[in-house]
């Protein structure tokens, strides 16, 4: 029997190295090998990021003066649209589960794939279609599209702008969504390794398995909306215009139907990131195990009741409205579970502040931040006041870019070594994260101020006297920029010349600490036999005798 | 895994040619097209949410409109799939005792059956287009606002089921050319069988749609 580990030497072949029918570029864009698919997944997000936080650049740069500065309103319109679209839709929906889930959930379960390969690199395809749509939609003759990232009707029918391709675009993207959540529910439930039950995952699947099945339940409906608007535009329909006897309203709950369940498909998998990371530096076994694991659960399934809640001033009878922010307010408890678990698990833990550890401190931070400020939307009386406002952009900031983005950083540093066998100059990624706090909470905090103070959002003017604020907001901005290109800038730096990282530097206990760093191309040697629970640090050794 | 010890030893011999999806899980791919179909309802169920909606708010509108369609045409529509949806059963049973020729036939019975169902559909839309009927149409931009309503949702619901007889028509196309070519077989047709699926669902979401429009009246 052919072993692809070693090649006819006897020296070790990694995923990398491996020979297939296809060499150079096409080797990775034919491969259905879930980590090279993985790998192009973050490879296209990191670019698509870079392309997000430079239209967020310039909107900065336009609030430094009241009136008109370097763009005119309705560029900036569109730039706050395609920011929305970009780093929503391309970025932090696919961000964890479709980059790095697909590198480790195989690995992790102890399988040599997912259950669907060539389905999956079908989803990347329709991926990076939808991309190019949204991006070559700024080209198009009638502008680029000035909606904003909810596309609300009856608008979104009526503007001359390009509404048709980007739209076209978000519902690729959510056919490759779908298409990933049914490979990785499928991946989960048939391909763990002997030994390997449901409560003996690692945290990380949990998470992933849980944002699956909302991606599965809740995509189709943003799916049929977007068409829908699309149908309108094409042919009048009217189902969503008042003017044909249509009802804008029921756009509204249609698109957060998904749209909502949608933010815990952005920061479910950061969640289940953190649960991996924690044990780690803290060399214990997970705190409240099962619970973390039934709550995500719970979030996904609560997480689909509540959407009415970004409606609470769009006309809805009080009694709804009291029942979404009850159910708003249940979320927290899940939520609260998950933070109390990690923090309970670095009690007595060996701790050691390493990188990843640290990115995960300042995610906590800023995420309880974001977290405690969306209960104060969550309320009825104080959202009415705040509707609108840039404490809704700073609130949704702190639990998506304080949260999932920061946790983006933390994966990327944490599996770095796993995935490319070589390690970063851990120092400067240290600076790099401090910086990159101080300027996100100089930017995004003002927000907060300027939103209670009644800054209403997506405006490209202000009043004279929030003129100190937004200045500070912009400066803010840039320091934040600069600790972003300098981590970015490291990591690169560390994939050229970093030194070699060994199998497991961290010293995790989950399977892909387990194998070679960068992996083979079927992960494992042998399918191995899973004993015991991923984060029993009380059988380290017995666990991890094999790695090198 | 259970499948899976059994093909390993192939599968890493064929993985040099980048066969990694020979690994071959039936159970697995029937489990996969389950989820894709319940994407699928919720997709439709978007649709539904909004007739529902709807007729609460237009219910005289709609009573008046339901009975402008011909329930003779929905109705024979209605028996055209249900009987489409026998033959494809008939197809995958022939193909799993072996009667390959048997399975061949009934697909192709199907297929027909599904452009008998896209003929009668074209021959319902044009004659409502002849009267005026349609988004746009100069008839339709007369009638009341819950009428308009009435006709959005109806060809928007019934278009879009069109367009999935049309997917299930392709997807069933491929697969006769596979049983033909032997690559779905006797000893392998979970393919076959998650086509049926499909065109099952394609069945079941008219069944749903016939009596919402055309019965309820």
């Amino acid at each position: 029997m052919s072993d692809s580990t070693v090649n006819t030497n006897g020296d070790y072949v990694n995923f990398y190295q491996y020979k297939g029918k296809h060499s150079g570029i096409l080797g990775w864009l034919l491969s259905v090998d879930h980590k090279r698919i993985g790998l192009l997944y973050l490879g296209s997000m990191v670019l698509f990021f870079l392309v997000g936080m430079t239209l967020g650049f310039f909107m900065r740069l336009e609030m430094w003066n009241p009136g008109q500065d370097v763009m005119g309103p309705q560029t900036y319109n569109a730039l706050f649209t395609l920011h929305g679209i970009i780093m929503i839709f391309l970025v932090i929906i696919p961000g964890i589960p479709a980059g790095f889930g697909n590198f480790f959930l195989p690995i992790q379960i102890g399988a040599e794939d997912v259950s669907f390969p060539r389905l999956n690199l079908l989803s990347w395809y329709l991926y990076t279609i939808g991309g190019l749509l949204a991006v070559a939609s700024l080209f198009l003759s009638g502008g680029p599209i000035d909606t904003g990232w909810t596309f609300y009707a009856p608008y979104s029918l009526r503007t001359g702008t390009e509404v048709i391709m980007p739209l076209m675009a978000a519902f690729i993207l959510g056919f490759s969504s779908i298409l990933t959540g049914v490979n990785f529910v499928t991946t989960v439930h048939r391909l763990r390794a002997p030994g390997m039950t449901f409560f003996k995952m690692p945290l990380f699947i949990w998470a992933l398995y849980s944002t699956a099945w909302i991606q599965i339940i809740g995509t189709p409906i943003i799916g049929i909306t977007i068409l829908l608007v699309i149908v309108e535009r094409l042919f009048g329909v009217g189902l969503f215009d008042p003017a044909m006897g249509g009802d804008p309203i029921l756009f509204q709950h249609l698109f957060w139907i998904y749209s909502h369940p949608a933010v815990y498909i952005m920061i479910l998998p950061a969640m289940g990131v953190v649960s991996e990371i924690i044990p780690t530096f803290s060399r214990k076994t997970i705190f409240g195990y099962g619970a973390i694991a039934v709550s995500s659960i719970a979030i996904a399934f609560v997480g689909t009741l509540v959407w009415g809640h970004h409606m609470f001033t769009s006309g809805m009878s009080d009694e709804s409205r009291w029942v979404y922010s009850f159910l708003t307010f249940i979320v927290a408890l899940p939520s609260g579970v998950k933070i109390f678990n990690w923090v309970a698990t670095m009690y007595k833990g060996s701790i050691k502040a390493e990188t990843p550890f640290l990115y995960v401190m300042a995610f906590i931070f800023l995420f309880s931040i974001g977290g405690l400020t969306g209960l104060v939307l969550g309320s009825l009386a104080t959202d009415v006041h705040l509707h609108d406002t840039y404490f809704v952009v700073a609130h949704f900031h702190y639990v998506m870019f304080g949260g999932t983005i920061f946790i983006f950083f933390a994966a990327l540093h944490y599996w770095f070594p796993k995935m490319f066998g070589k390690m970063y100059n851990t120092k400067i990624a240290n600076i790099a994260l401090a910086i990159m706090v101080v300027g996100f909470n100089m930017l995004y905090f003002t927000f907060f101020i300027l939103g209670y103070l009644g800054m209403p959002r997506r405006y490209y003017d202000y009043l004279p006297e929030f003129q100190g604020m937004h200045q500070f907001a912009t400066v803010g901005s840039w320091v934040l920029i600069a600790g972003i290109l300098l981590m970015f800038t490291n990591l690169f730096l560390g994939l050229k010349n970093g030194k070699k990282a060994g199998n497991n530097p961290w010293g995790g206990m989950t399977l892909e600490w387990t194998v070679p760093s960068p992996p083979p191309l079927l992960n494992f040697k042998k399918i191995p036999t899973v004993k015991y629970g991923p984060y029993e640090y009380e059988h380290y050794d017995e666990v991890t005798k094999n790695v090198n | 895994m259970s499948t899976n010890s059994t093909t390993n030893a192939t599968h890493e011999e064929e993985h040099g040619h980048e066969h990694v999806h020979d690994l071959r899980d039936d159970y697995g791919s029937k489990l996969g097209m389950w989820l894709f179909l319940f994407t699928e309802l919720i997709l439709f169920g978007g649709l539904f949410l909004l007739y529902m909606s709807y007729r609460f708010q237009y219910f005289p509108e709609f009573q008046l409109s339901a009975k402008s369609l011909k329930i003779w045409m929905g109705g024979l529509n209605t028996i055209i799939l249900l009987t489409s949806s026998l033959t494809m059963v008939l197809s995958i049973t022939a193909l799993q005792r072996r009667k390959i020729k048997a399975s061949i036939y009934w697909l192709i019975t199907t297929i027909v059956f599904a452009s008998g169902f896209l003929v009668v559909k074209f021959f319902e839309w044009s004659d409502k287009f002849s009267h005026g009927i349609f988004p746009g149409g100069e008839e339709l931009a007369l009638k009341s606002q819950g009428e308009k309503v009435f006709y959005g949702l109806y060809f928007t619901m019934t278009g879009l089921h069109g367009l999935h007889v049309i997917i299930g028509m392709i997807i069933l196309g491929f697969i006769l050319v596979f049983i033909v070519k032997g690559k779905v077989s006797p000893d392998r047709f979970a393919l076959i069988e998650n086509g049926g699926l499909y065109w099952h669902l394609v069945d079941l979401i008219w069944i749903f749609l016939f009596p919402l429009f055309y019965l309820l009246h």
